[in-house]
């Protein structure tokens, strides 16, 4: 089961005794049940990857759509009411179930292998947390395609999506979504904080821990508080909708500005929870390419936590031509400009590692290039948007659709494509080619730029958003011409990159277990790495633990295969603490999902759901949890008495 | 067999969502000029008609019945009728129909008009709206699915929603009622 | 360069039956004091802007791109001290400049805000404009109430007088926005927003609500036609004049039509028995440059199609079909004409 070097790289640890011990339990069935029942974070990471990468090219595709609507004025391809179906589907897509859950996929794949762990914390849970967010994303789909899709907008103000003006169970199909997305995330959050806390190998001290789980940390602290904003204010809404409450009701006492102040306070640090991610993907290839250690570590920590902070104080940039008082509305210009502070700090790290390093230019290395242009270019407009008066010509028009695609595709989008390249080989054990990704990063920048830089100057002449079309008298078409054209040519790229992955997938060259010489700990297994969440613990004692000779002091031994046992270590200083009994696979994740699933579908259309279908809930959840007699003695036969 | 049964299961559901969520901006073919010269009332000589069975078809869609809504303040009916309580017109949110609850009478009953006071809205109100009234008047009573049905107003609540009505009994023109 | 976009925009499409010969939206085109600022702090941060892009993205290139190397090679793990305290007091440097701009910034921005609000407000027109789905409706407030007057979607102002808005929403939240002259400001469902503008040379221009509203919200334009002071106060005065029957036969049947049919269940003629309040008031509807919230030109053949059936140009409008036989719908047009 070895895998053969690729030519010119040192595989310095191909041990083929070692493939040999970490080979697959049999609990790790194969087939259809193994699929259904697998608790192995590197397939179920997997499963999420693919997963939200299958959503963002249907969002990709509504967003051509509406780009083919827009190419000229006055068109008749898409009425009104379709349009405003596929913008608000294409938005809610990219935010909900594609970026947030592809970065927190990414941290479930990486973060115990980085870590050097055997599993994630809570396996069943994140297994859960996968079904819950498929069925939450289908559910979506289904409801667009049945001419239900939500059509207020991915951000839902009421009262267009309240309970008079937001007919039928459009915007219920919305906010459920919100429910399941929420919920699948907070999952997820709990797993991977408890997995950088705990489980991390022994003598990786918190100042040894690599960037990308850094950023992985704060994105889940961060989702952690800001995601029970958007679920009471999506709660508020079915309510307000389903059965009469006046949460947003002026009339009553409600305000409709409340689910704006609701919403933003989460909406805001979600776009940071996009963002981060990516920068640690971006913290993680740098210094691999430039072949040094990254420079200003503590610097770079200190960075994410305070962007992580910042972003919650800068929700009211989002509703700067409402009537708030002007004086509030000055602080939250300043906290916004702030924030670009951290993000600097970062960049200059980076540039200094880069010019100090002895680069070498891969397809990783490319997306990482084109990450510096737009970012920065997003980052600058975004200073603009940020001051009170000049955002009341900027907010709501085409030069706010640019700046967020800017930062959003600039600093994850592109950060993530060079994460695909850089971690297909570990993942897969085969090369992507480079001819073809270079390709793809061209075609992709090009294509991005021709098609939302001019939408800065649209925005400048009076474009405002979320328009289904526009006179021709106004002018925009020649610049929306050429905006859809840079975007036919961005979805080339990504198709590129589809086929590059197809063909990589059968014909790449084997990769060893580091191919790119990197410093971190995915790179010490096997290209994939072993199933069965088996693999050996190392102790490390160094920040590079790859580079640094002696990085790798030993490995835990003593660990049972099966039933599988993992090693729990203390928070700051990763003493070894104790062993805690892993999970085998089990169905009951996914039936309770379903359960879940029926529930919530169910409360779109009456109360009654809530109570009715808690049953199956609680029941497969019981069932989930019931301990059985014979995992109790299995257990009891793995403790040692002193 | 199992699978072809969940096969058409799924699409009367998705068959049904797709109905209720249609947005009809488009005129609709009246059809209803038959109903328009319709006897119903004593005013006016003669033995009644019985009226067609006519299958609104706005009667379960969303869109109209909002639109039923709207029109239902725009137009004033609230004037008479209150928010469905009545005033000096009858309560609408009863199982008390005095003309018949079929949605061809209520459609004759606001283009003809009746004694004592309900204007003929025959010429005032076009034809696919009135429809949207008819639909309406007819979810006050809790006729519509609730899942089609509106949803409260943003606006001072008067009474539950529609979505949250019990279904009245319905009322077969000729069947005698009250004294209102 | 905006000036030639519009002239050509106007000359090109005069054949488009929805083309609109206006000037064109751009907020690069200021034309009072408010929107003045606006550029001015804009052109600030475009230069800023600039500088910093060029300086950090080439940095980062050339970082990348200058010495690369063919192959892998080993990683390079001594770095000096002298060294890394060269590199820290470089970004540190880097940060403090950074950190500086961006103070800089927020200063300009609180300059601009104080500059906004500081427009005199001395002998300002009160308008209270409240936004519908969609299209404007603007009351023109007097103190004497018996001046108040009624208008949608083309309001006048007059050159260099302050205008203040009183911005109401009637249904979902609304954005005023008219590029040439402010930045925007949201008409809220239950609030009452402020806004104060003034413009300071003649023109029209146009303004596009910019909140998503609903089905229409691509068509909700409205014009602000600044006139100099005299016109205005013609404007004003004819706007006050209600309107009598019309001699012409067949616009007095016209007259009749819009009473006795659908038109008045919705609008207002003032000085006629139709008083109708959820649809634009018509009392001068002649007079408009154009129709549906500055969707159509005001011509007969395209208010015949509106009329007849909106829902064909702005699908999900709030307006019915209206298919009213030939005679009936001549006469219509005839007396809508008369409400000049």
């Amino acid at each position: 089961m070895s895998t053969p070097a690729l030519p010119g790289s040192s595989d310095v640890f191909a041990d083929p005794a070692r493939d040999a011990r970490d080979a697959p339990l049999p609990e790790e069935s194969v087939g259809l049940w193994g699929f259904l029942t697998t608790i192995d974070h590197k397939r179920i990471g997997l499963r999420f990857i693919v997963t939200a990468f299958g959503f963002f090219v249907l969002a990709g595709i509504l967003a051509l759509l509406m780009r083919l609507q827009l190419a000229v004025p006055e068109n008749g391809l898409i009425g009104p009411d379709r349009y405003n179906q596929i913008f608000t589907t294409h938005g809610t897509t990219m935010m909900f179930i594609f970026a947030v859950p592809i970065m927190a996929a990414l941290g479930v794949y990486l973060v115990p292998l980085m870590l050097g762990t055997r599993n994630i914390a809570f396996p069943r849970m994140i297994a859960y947390a996968y079904w819950l967010y498929l069925f939450g994303g289908l559910m979506l789909y289904t409801a667009f395609v049945l001419d239900v899709g939500p059509d207020a907008g991915w951000f839902s103000y009421v009262p267009l999506a309240g309970p008079q003006y937001g007919v039928g169970k459009r915007s219920d199909f919305w906010a459920q979504l919100i429910t399941f997305t929420e919920v699948s995330g907070l999952l997820v959050t709990v797993s991977i904080i408890t997995t950088v806390f705990k489980l991390r190998a022994p003598g990786m001290t918190i100042e040894r821990i690599p960037l990308f789980v850094w950023a992985q940390l704060v994105t889940m602290f961060m989702t952690m508080f800001a995601m029970p904003a958007v679920m009471v204010a999506s709660t508020a809404l079915i309510l307000d909708r389903l059965v009469g409450t006046h949460f947003f009701n002026y009339a009553e006492g409600g305000d409709a500005l409340l689910w704006q102040h609701l919403f933003w306070f989460f909406g805001h640090p979600e776009v940071y929870m996009i963002f981060v991610p990516g920068l640690g993907v971006v913290s993680a290839i740098v210094p691999v390419f430039a072949r040094r250690p990254q420079f200003g570590y503590p610097a770079m920590v200190v960075s994410l936590i305070a962007t992580a902070f910042l972003s919650f104080g800068l929700w009211v940039h989002h509703m700067f031509a409402t009537a708030l008082p002007d004086v509030g509305k000055v602080l939250f210009t300043a906290a916004s400009m702030a924030i670009a502070i951290p993000t600097a700090v970062q960049l200059f790290c980076w540039t200094v590692t880069l010019w100090t390093g002895k680069t070498v230019l891969r397809t990783p290395l490319w997306f990482v290039l084109g990450f510096f242009f737009i970012l920065v270019l997003g980052g600058l407009t975004g200073i603009m948007v940020s001051s009170v008066p000049l955002d009341l010509q900027l907010h709501d028009t085409y030069f706010v659709v640019a700046h967020l695609h800017y930062v959003l595709i600039g600093g994850a989008v592109f950060p993530l494509f060079a994460g695909f390249h850089y971690w297909f080989p570990k993942v897969t054990g085969r090369m992507m080619d480079e001819q073809l990704g270079r390709w793809t990063f061209w075609l992709m920048f090009i294509g991005f730029n021709v098609a939302f830089f001019p939408m800065h100057i649209l925005g400048l002449e009076g474009m405002p958003r979320r328009v289904y079309t526009y006179s021709a008298a106004m002018g925009w078409g020649a610049l929306n011409m050429t905006a859809t054209v840079g975007a036919i040519v961005l979805g080339f790229g990504i198709l590129l990159f589809a086929v590059n992955v197809a063909r990589s997938l059968r014909y790449g060259a084997l990769a060893g277990a580091n191919p790119w010489q990197a410093d971190t700990l995915e790179w010490w297994y096997s290209s994939p790495p072993a199933f069965g969440n088996t693999h050996r613990i190392p102790v490390i004692t160094s920040r590079t633990p790859l580079w640094t000779p002696g990085g790798i002091a030993g490995e835990v031994r003593g660990l049972s295969r099966s039933p599988p046992e993992t090693l729990v270590t203390s928070g700051l200083e990763a003493h070894p603490d104790h062993r805690v009994a892993m999970p085998t696979p089990t169905i009951w994740p996914l039936i309770s999902a379903i359960a879940t699933t029926v529930l919530f579908i169910g409360s779109i259309f009456t109360p009654w759901a809530v109570v009715w279908g808690s049953i199956p809930v609680a029941i497969a959840l019981t069932i989930w949890f019931w301990p059985t007699r014979a995992e109790a003695r299995r257990h009891r036969a793995l403790e040692k008495s002193p | 067999m199992n699978r072809r049964i969940a096969l058409v299961a799924v699409m009367i559901v998705a068959i049904a969502g797709c109905q209720r969520e249609q947005r009809n901006f488009d005129e609709t073919p009246s059809g209803a000029t038959a109903i328009k010269s319709l006897r119903m009332s004593e005013v006016i000589p003669g033995a009644p008609d019985q009226p067609p069975h006519v299958v609104n078809p706005d009667e379960n869609n969303a869109y109209a019945l909002s639109e039923g809504k709207r029109l239902f303040t725009w137009y004033n009916c609230t004037g008479c009728h209150a928010e469905g309580g009545g005033g000096s017109g009858p309560a609408l949110m009863d199982d008390v129909w005095i003309y018949g609850s079929d949605p061809a009478n209520v459609f004759a009953t606001i283009v003809q008009g009746r004694p004592n006071g309900m204007p003929a809205f025959g010429g005032r109100i076009p034809e696919k709206e009135v429809w949207e009234l008819v639909a309406y008047v007819r979810s006050m009573s809790g006729k519509a699915s609730k899942t089609a049905a509106p949803s409260r107003n943003d606006s001072i609540q008067a009474k539950p929603s529609e979505n949250r009505v019990d279904p009245q009994p319905t009322t077969p023109y000729g069947t005698p009622q009250p004294p209102s | 360069m905006s000036r030639a976009r519009s002239i050509a925009a106007v000359v090109a499409l005069a054949s488009s039956s929805r083309a609109l010969a206006v000037p064109l939206q751009d907020a690069l085109d200021p034309a009072g004091p408010q929107a003045q600022h606006l550029v001015a702090l804009w052109d600030l941060m475009l230069a800023m802007s600039t500088v910093v892009f060029v300086l950090l993205v080439g940095a980062a290139w050339i970082a990348v791109l200058r010495r690369t190397r063919r192959e892998i090679e080993t990683p390079d793990l001594a770095h000096s001290e002298q060294e890394h305290r060269r590199l820290t007091r470089i970004v540190s440097a880097a940060v403090i400049v950074s950190a500086l701009g961006l103070a800089a910034l927020v200063i300009a921005t609180i300059a601009t805000d104080r500059a906004l609000a500081g427009l005199p407000l001395q002998d300002a027109l009160h308008i209270e404009l409240t936004g519908h789905q969609w299209w404007w409706e603007a009351s023109y407030d007097n103190a004497d109430p018996s001046k108040v007057f009624t208008t949608a979607n083309e309001i006048h102002i007059p050159v260099g007088r302050p205008v203040i808005f009183s911005l109401k929403a009637d249904d979902v939240i609304h954005s005023l926005w008219v590029p040439n002259l402010h930045g925007k400001k949201d008409l809220i469902p239950g609030r009452v927003a402020t806004h104060t503008i003034r413009a300071d040379r003649p023109g029209i221009y146009r303004g596009q609500c910019a909140e998503f509203c609903g089905y229409q919200h691509a068509w909700m334009g409205l014009l602000v036609v600044a006139d100099p002071p005299d016109q205005y106060a013609k404007w004003e005065a004819h706007q006050r004049e209600t309107v009598s029957t019309p001699s012409d036969p067949t616009a007095a049947a016209g007259q009749h039509v819009f009473e006795s049919g659908t038109c008045a269940m919705c609008h207002a003629v003032q000085g006629t028995t139709a008083n109708g309040r959820h649809g634009p008031d018509l009392t001068h509807v002649a007079s408009r440059m154009t129709l549906a919230a500055v969707t159509l030109d005001n011509t007969p053949a395209n208010l015949a199609a509106w009329i007849e059936d909106p829902a064909r140009i702005k699908p999900g409008t709030n307006m019915p079909g209206n298919n009213l036989p030939p005679a009936d719908m001549g006469a219509l047009l005839a007396y809508l004409a008369t409400l000049k």
